[in-house]
């Protein structure tokens, strides 16, 4: 390998990518050309380093400069200042690692990574993800070696579930427990599946590891091959995420040619391989037993437990179904030992737990704590709080099968067993920040039109039920609720939970049911007195321009977009209320913050 | 992608959809891989072209429709030279993806799942694509729009015109 004495690290994830991150790699490399420092200077595509609303980021090493919010036209200043005469660009720096003395923070004294935990994302942001070596110098694939060379194959069974490991997809079963079903199930042929399908709205954590640390994967699916018995692996992937799909495509051929997938692996006599599918946008096939009939060629629709898939999945034989998030922590199990792992979270909820934060807050972005630290934490040391000062008002988790989770409980611990317990759940790590500003009915009614498209259709409770659902939470934002309405829905809602055949229709009433349970006064206020308290509903809502605060100076007239607004300068003006479409240009035109919701 | 147009299928494609069939037959369960590189071929997937995959790969024409109807990413119809998608999902919705949804349908005069009559533009509202750190998204073909604003719709369609 050659030497080079710094290392540039620009972010490749897709977060970053959007921000034009390839095109700053290619000039970088066309100025490091010009000043003669390509043979000194090397530039590394990497996955997420989790700050995506900063993007594009850049670190130099060694000194670890995190550049934030890097513009093609900053790169030049960097090679000529940084690289080639060592001044950091501090302008560039991103703020919080500027200390109060002017000199230059670590990464890790930083709020943002300070409380983290990184263990499934430590790759991530580190090393070149199309580049086999640089996984394996930070002991990649040793834990590949050291089970097919020192273990039995009941012992690494015994590992993963000493240390405790829960499934990250959203179920949490224990992950040790389930490969012990596959490997007590008889079977000439067995599988090993990876849920990459990531279905939650606002989950990408997933794609971050796929994207980041490809070959972590790889070898954990192997791992779980060995033990259980199998020597065929499929990664089920959505077809949105095409750089997922490419970089681990090119992280399976990789392994193939170091010998690491394929026959007789590590001179063991071990055979095993992996195939990727795509899905083809139905959310429902993340759902175990759907996810297997899609694999198999089939509309996702899913099936009946028992048989569950450890005995009877893909093409009828034992499958060890897991998610990604789930396996990317297993060679470091395996590594550093389970009770390692079982020293970090909480009594039942072990390690850590990675969360894509989101929504109306400061750094939205990928975080990977602990389980066992609270919302709190999570959204006021990590995430920087609320933009704009506002308040917040509630953070959803779970999806459309989670819950929200109130101000009063923000102290939660976050982990499976506290979250259920207040009517939410982990999910996959999705975590939405919602602040005054976001009406509860609505986000409780937009979760449902999610279930509702999604629904397969194939059990009645599901299909009929929540589209019924709908239909209420219809009425109520447009202000034609009935008395009745918040307890038909509560009754629905049990029948459903109750009779649907798949966790989709099981936990689809479970946005409304927890909304219900915080906010209740909201439903009240958009039933009984026709008020959208957040004002967000729109037929709730009127917009009018206040008289003392209106000067007339016409500016809002000239942007309401369907002419809406009548008044002589200098006069009071007004807004027909039956041409209003209530876009809201007006009140953010008035410069004397005169127009008002209502 | 090629925009074939006649109903009926020219030589040329057939003889490319038997070579994508070809290539993964009997494994099991490809149809959707097949599904998948056809629709990348032709752009969408009409019934000639199920036909001809239900005859080749020898299943009822029946289970390919159900199938194809079955995943939101099938289509049945031509698709724009441009497929806007404004992604929907939560981290988006709850920064206000709807105003600049609206935005679009505006612009672009279509409605979700329309194509435009000249074939230039299809608008459709997707699920998370994984980008929500610059929420709210949207998706040209292989682009990626970040941190918008309803305003910021008008710049973009006029890029693609
Ligand atoms: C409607 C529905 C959607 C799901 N979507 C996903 C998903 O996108 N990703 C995932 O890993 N698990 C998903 N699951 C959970 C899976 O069924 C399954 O429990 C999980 O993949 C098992 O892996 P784990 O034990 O490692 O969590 C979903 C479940 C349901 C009911
Ligand atoms: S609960 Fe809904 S998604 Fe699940 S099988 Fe029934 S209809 Fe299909
Ligand atoms: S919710 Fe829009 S990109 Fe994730």
């Amino acid at each position: 390998m050659e030497f080079y004495r710094s290392h540039v690290l620009v972010c490749g994830g897709t977060g970053c990518t959007s921000s034009g991150a390839n095109k700053i790699v290619k000039v970088f490399e066309e100025e490091l050309l010009k000043h003669g420092l390509n043979k000194e200077v090397q530039v590394v595509k990497t996955g997420c380093f989790g700050l995506c609303a900063l993007g594009p980021i850049i670190i130099v090493y060694p000194e670890g400069s995190f550049y934030s919010l890097v513009q093609l036209e900053d790169v030049p200043e960097i090679v000529e200042e940084h690289l080639l005469k060592g001044r950091i660009v501090k302008r560039l720096l991103y703020a919080e690692t500027i200390a109060e003395d002017n000199t230059i923070r670590s990464l890790n004294e930083v709020d943002f990574y300070k409380k983290q935990l990184r263990i499934v994302l430590r790759n991530c942001g580190v090393i070149d993800p199309e580049n086999i070596d640089e996984y394996i110098a930070l002991d990649g694939y040793k834990a590949l070696g050291k089970v097919l060379t020192e273990m039995t194959r009941e012992e690494v069974i015994d590992e993963i579930k000493r240390s405790g490991l829960r499934g990250r997809g959203g179920g949490g079963f224990p992950t040790g427990l389930k490969w012990q079903f596959t490997y007590n199930s008889q079977g000439d042929q067995k599988y090993v599946a990876c849920n990459a399908d990531e279905g939650d709205p606002g989950a990408f954590m997933d794609r971050s590891v796929l994207e980041g640390d490809p070959h972590a994967l790889i070898e954990a699916m192997a791992i779980g091959g060995y033990a259980v018995g199998a020597n065929k692996g499929f990664v089920y992937v959505r077809a949105e995420y095409p750089i997922a799909v490419k970089r681990l495509e090119i992280a399976i051929d990789q392994a193939r040619e170091y010998g690491l997938l394929g026959e007789n692996i590590f001179e063991t006599g071990f055979d095993f391989d992996i195939e990727i599918r795509l899905g083809a946008g139905a959310f429902v096939c993340g759902e175990e037993t759907a996810l297997i009939t899609s694999i198999e060629g089939n509309r996702g629709e899913p099936r009946p437990r028992p048989p569950f898939p450890a005995v009877k999945g893909l093409f009828g034989k034992p499958t060890v179904l897991n998610n990604v998030e789930t396996y990317a922590s297993i060679p470091q199990i395996i590594l550093n030992g389970a009770d390692w792992f079982a020293s970090i979270g909480t009594e039942k909820s072990k390690g850590t737990k990675v969360f894509a934060v989101g929504g109306k807050i400061n750094n939205t972005g990928l975080v990977e704590v602990p389980m066992g630290t609270t919302l709190r934490e999570v959204i006021y040391e990590i995430g920087g709080g609320i933009p704009d000062g506002k308040k917040f008002k509630a953070a959803q988790t779970g999806g459309p099968s989670g819950g929200c989770i109130p101000n009063e409980l923000i102290d939660t611990p976050i982990d499976f067993d506290s979250l259920t317990a207040i009517g939410s759940m982990m999910g996959s790590g999705g975590l939405i920040v919602m602040d005054e500003d976001n009406c509860m009915v609505d986000i409780a009614k937009f979760f449902l039109e999610f279930t509702v498209e999604e629904s397969c259709g194939k059990c009645p409770p599901c299909r009929i039920g929540t589209k019924r659902m709908l239909e209420i939470l219809d009425r109520i934002t447009e202000g034609k609720g009935e008395a009745k309405d918040i307890q038909k829905l509560e009754s629905l809602a049990e029948t459903i939970k109750s009779a649907a055949l798949c966790g989709l229709g099981q936990t689809a009433p479970n946005p409304v049911l927890s909304t219900l349970r915080y906010f209740r006064h909201e439903y009240e206020a958009h039933v009984n007195e026709k008020r959208c308290p957040a004002g967000t509903c729109k037929s709730l809502l009127q917009i009018v321009i206040d008289e003392v605060g209106c000067r007339g100076c016409t500016l809002c007239t000239k942007h309401c977009p369907v002419n809406a607004i009548s008044g002589e300068r200098k006069q009071m003006h007004i807004i027909d209320q039956e041409k209003c479409i209530k876009c809201g240009v007006c009140i953010d035109k008035c410069p004397f913050k005169a127009i008002v919701k209502r | 992608m090629s925009q074939c147009c006649a109903s009926e299928l020219n030589q040329e494609a057939k003889d490319k959809i038997y070579e994508i069939i070809a290539a993964h037959k009997d494994k099991p369960g490809l149809l959707i891989p097949i599904l998948h590189e056809v629709q990348e071929f032709y752009g969408y997937l009409p019934f000639e072209v199920q036909k001809l995959i239900a005859e080749e790969l020898n299943i009822p024409l029946a289970d390919i429709y159900g199938v194809v109807t079955f995943y939101s990413r099938f289509s049945l119809t031509p698709v724009g030279k441009y497929k806007v998608g404004v992604c929907m999902g939560t981290a988006c919705y709850v920064k206000g993806s709807d105003k600049v949804l609206e935005e679009f349908k505006k612009q672009l005069g279509l409605e979700v799942g329309e194509t435009s009559e000249d074939g230039m533009f299809s608008l459709e509202a997707t699920r998370c694509i994984g980008a929500c750190g610059l929420a709210p998204v949207i998706t040209v073909n292989e682009d990626v729009y970040g941190k918008l604003f309803a305003e910021d719709v008008k710049d973009i369609v006029e890029k693609y015109k």
